[in-house]
């Protein structure tokens, strides 16, 4: 079976996110109000072959912690879905 | 013989000339190594040089990491040989695990390319045996991702047993207690995001960096000797 995976990267909570502070300082000059912990992050897709589910996520989740995301100081959010055909 | 210093080539390494030049002016020999080989044999210390390995994509040090050569460094540093790794040589540290933490993006994200004060605060590594406790040096950074992190227990652990080798005494980029080179628990592996090889002769501007690079000639000619 073959599936979509996306994973999503962010800093861990606690860590200085400078990209994030200066995204938030930009928004009262554009006129947004009440908008604020703005953490930035990355996003990634693939596709993943695999004979079922359980076995795409255990391969997307290694491939994200290995390599997408820095454990130190990151973490990862794995979203997965079927592709047809 | 004069000890033979390895300088780590990745596609996007741009200041190996710098080191090679740097540590041969002292009286060692540099070899350039290839990021693709496999083997690092017969030399006597491993320098990770800075630029931009890999064009630094996804995260500096991230790709370099699975670069072939790391398997070799990784055992040669296994076995107490000298490894120091320079601003990108330093992310790669991290992110080979070599060295705990990580490097992450300036504080202000700002792009810093400056001389910066530090001050030695352990002589117990490769890098710094020569140097005294307290002394001040003038080297220069020049980095995007030089903010030092870590966790709170490896940050104690890392004061504790005196592994913070050297520290910022104006902090530039936000690294967490001031922290601009750290050692490992071998005091083998170095990593420190100022560029010591760029204050190596006093057109530079500086000669600060000399007595780091003679403290790692110095542990690369006693493992020669051994």
């Amino acid at each position: 079976m073959r599936f979509q995976a996306r994973v999503e990267v962010q800093l861990r909570a606690g860590i200085a996110d400078p990209e994030g502070a200066t995204i938030e300082r930009a928004l009262p000059a554009l006129g947004f109000d009440g908008v604020d912990h703005v953490r930035a992050g990355r996003s990634f897709s693939f596709e993943v072959d695999a004979p079922d589910e359980g076995a795409a996520r255990t391969k997307a989740t290694e491939l994200a912690d290995r390599l997408l995301a820095n454990p130190v100081i990151e973490e990862s959010r794995l979203e997965l879905e079927p592709l047809g055909g | 013989m004069a000890p033979r210093i390895g300088v780590v080539v990745f596609p996007g390494t741009n200041c190996e000339h710098d080191v090679v030049q740097a540590t041969e002016r002292l009286g060692g020999h540099g070899v350039l190594l290839w990021h693709g080989d496999r083997g690092i044999s017969s030399v006597d210390a491993v320098v990770l040089p800075g630029g931009f390995a890999h064009g630094d994509y996804l995260r500096p040090g991230a790709l370099a990491r699975f670069s072939p050569i790391m398997d070799a460094v990784t055992e040669f540093a296994r076995q107490g040989g000298p490894v120091v790794g320079i601003c990108n040589g330093f992310q790669v540290l991290t992110e080979a695990g070599l060295l705990p933490g990580a490097l992450q993006k300036n504080g202000h994200l700002r792009f810093l390319c400056q001389p910066t004060r530090l001050q030695v605060t352990s002589t117990a590594s490769v890098l710094t045996g020569l140097a005294k406790v307290g002394d001040e040096l003038v080297i220069p950074i020049n980095h995007f991702s030089g903010s030092y992190t870590c966790d709170d227990e490896t940050l104690r652990h890392l004061n504790e047993s005196g592994r913070v080798v050297l520290r910022y005494l104006d902090n530039p980029n936000g690294s967490v207690d001031d922290i601009a080179g750290i050692v490992n628990e071998g005091g083998n592996v170095v990593g420190l995001m100022p560029h010591p090889e760029r204050a190596s002769h006093a057109l530079l501007g500086s000669e600060d960096g000399v007595v780091l690079l003679r403290s790692l000639l110095d542990a690369a000619g006693s493992r020669l000797a051994a």
